[in-house]
């Protein structure tokens, strides 16, 4: 675990907040058209707001409701979302599929009430110890314990590093 | 400690004997990746650096989102997948042979009590040929190709008791989304649903994989019917050979999280609004809302049963001039059998633009992208905004009768007066 241990930036607070589906993070119609990662991640969230891609800067976080990344399985959405240089997504909840896929590349995502978070507030995480800063508003914001599949996954940087490092798969609780 | 179904396949597949929330390794008797998944599946397949597939007869690829071709890019990956397949002597499905979702049961690839993962959300489908299926990601299905294996949360169970009879002009389609928008879009997040009751015992298989496709719109991770006459019935119609003892039963005593019931004689033809599954409405409600295009076909409904239902209704109605109707039959064997029935000839004297078996426009990449303001009613299980590819177009789900009615009206329509 490298980059992330300490990550600040600012919150991109979406416009729709519960169930933000996949084909929202990336529609359909670029997934197929765009294998580039980075070229992919200029049209994120175009279908909730067409100038928000162009908005968000290396280190912010996405702030979102309930079951965020339902719908498809496509890991373009958060292979997108990384390529954008996003510290982590904050939601209330997440989606099983997405939830699964941002872990295995080492998207690192966060379980709170994301109420007291605004739009631009400045973020502060510490994924080592498991805490929140909202330093706009001088507060700490209380987090769900982080799982330990998605601890290990992280510090490898992703399930396919850590699959050959261990040469297969070794979790089980 | 009794056992729901779930925990049962995944205590065989990990050989330890798991409960809901138990964290194990478990063997993958089927997956797959399809043409919007197989790109990323591949090049995570490299970087695992495995060099073999686990076992080439339990993987295949199908190319059935965007197909054939509409664009450049989307060769490219067709191509990527072609040399994929040779290199590793695995089975594709071409374009034209249809979705993922019909075909990979139509061929035997899944019986019951297995365990299969697949590059597409909607693996849950599986689930009413009783396996536990469920969709993931490239990469993860990248390591079940590689290792034949996964890790897998146990999930916690939903059990949905459905009894009564559906009134006519109501379908299992209609019954699902009745059930999803009372439980919601994420009602079921991360749990196994299991379906039982006098309906949904009464469903074809046809229907019955209506049910277990939309499970994931509710957050499911799988949609588990019990197997029964009705299932050896379709294994034996397709010609699979399966062995009955291979059926999983929950153990009376297996603990659910939570049991709810429905009366299916008091639900009513059915339509999710846009832009979302589970903001569901009675389409009797919505009888002002003009159609601009109608789209009968997906892994939802698009199979010979849902194509009789619309021929049917279209035997004695033709179709409103200003709305633009297209089927894609689910997959080649369907549509050989509607052609047999003389389904298709008349689908073609009722102005319907058949496009190729496969998804069709429900991704939103070709054969149908609506304009901007136009309203479409489909047999979709999505109808999320941009989802048919343009944001600016209104998405409106509901069964193959409500389709076809609405198509003849030119407006939301119950089906009842048709049949």
């Amino acid at each position: 675990m490298t980059a992330f241990k300490i990550s600040s930036g600012n919150a991109i607070k979406l416009s729709i907040q519960d169930n933000v589906n996949t084909d929202y993070i990336i529609s359909g119609r670029y997934k197929f058209r765009i294998q580039d990662p980075k070229e992919l991640s200029k049209y994120i969230f175009e279908d909730i707001d067409p100038t928000l891609s162009a908005k968000i800067n290396q280190g912010d976080f996405i702030v979102a409701g309930r079951n965020f990344g339902c719908g498809s399985s496509r890991e373009q959405a958060p292979v997108a979302l990384k390529a954008k240089g996003i510290s982590a997504i904050i939601a209330k909840s997440f989606a099983r599929i997405f939830y699964r896929n941002a872990m295995n590349i080492g998207l690192p995502m966060i379980e709170c009430d994301t109420d007291s978070i605004d739009g631009g507030n400045a973020l502060t995480l510490d994924f080592e110890k498991s805490k929140l800063f909202n330093n706009t508003k001088k507060i700490e914001i209380k987090i769900n314990p982080i799982s330990k599949t998605m601890k290990i996954f992280l510090e490898n940087d992703g399930v396919i590093n850590y699959f050959k490092k261990y040469k297969g798969l070794k979790i089980e609780a | 400690m009794g056992k729901t179904i779930s925990e049962k396949i995944l205590s065989i597949h990990s050989g330890k004997d798991v409960h809901a929330n138990e964290v194990v390794v478990c063997k993958i008797d089927f997956c797959f990746s399809q043409d919007g998944t197989s790109g990323i599946l591949i090049d995570s397949f490299n970087k695992l650096e495995a060099n073999k597939i686990f076992d080439n007869k339990k993987f295949c690829m199908v190319i059935d989102h965007s197909a054939p071709s509409p664009n450049m890019g989307t060769s490219q990956i067709h191509k990527k997948m072609r040399d994929f397949i040779k290199k590793y002597k695995v089975k594709l499905f071409e374009i034209g042979c249809g979705v993922c979702h019909h075909i990979i049961p139509e061929y035997g690839y899944v019986k019951p009590g297995m365990l299969v993962i697949g590059a597409d959300s909607h693996t849950c489908t599986y689930g009413a040929l009783n396996a536990f299926s469920t969709g993931m990601g490239s990469t993860d299905v990248a390591i079940g190709v590689a290792s034949g294996t996964n890790w897998f949360k146990v999930p916690e169970t939903t059990k949905i008791i459905v009894n009564g009879k559906l009134k006519k002009g109501t379908f299992s389609k209609d019954l699902i989304l009745f059930i999803i928008g009372k439980l919601t879009a994420d009602g079921c997040t991360y749990h196994s649903t299991e379906f039982y009751g006098e309906t949904i015992r009464n469903l074809s298989m046809d229907a019955r994989f209506t049910i277990s496709n939309m499970a994931v719109e509710m957050g499911a991770k799988t949609g588990i019917i019990e197997a029964d006459k009705i299932t050896w019935n379709w294994f034996k119609s397709h010609k699979i050979k399966v062995n009955k003892k291979s059926a999983v039963y929950a153990d009376k005593d297996a603990t659910y999280i939570n049991t709810i019931e429905f009366n299916a004689s008091k639900i009513k033809p059915m339509v999710a609004k846009p832009h979302t599954v589970d903001n569901v409405d009675l389409a009797e409600n919505l009888e002002d809302i003009k159609i601009d295009q109608a789209f009968l076909g997906t892994c939802t409904n698009g199979r010979l049963e849902d194509l009789i239902i619309a021929a049917k209704i279209l035997k004695t109605h033709s179709i409103n001039s200003r709305v633009k109707f297209i089927v894609a039959p689910a997959s080649k064997m369907i549509y050989l059998k509607a052609i047999k029935l003389g389904i298709i000839e008349l689908f073609i004297k009722r102005g319907i633009a058949i496009v190729a078996p496969g998804c069709g426009p429900c991704v939103g990449t070709h054969n149908g992208i609506p304009a901007d303001g136009e309203n479409v009613i489909s047999t979709a299980n999505r109808n999320f905004k941009g989802r048919m590819g343009n944001s600016n177009a209104n998405i409106y789900l509901a069964s193959p009768a409500t389709v076809v009615a609405s198509a003849i009206k030119g407006k939301i329509t119950t089906p009842q007066r048709f049949l």
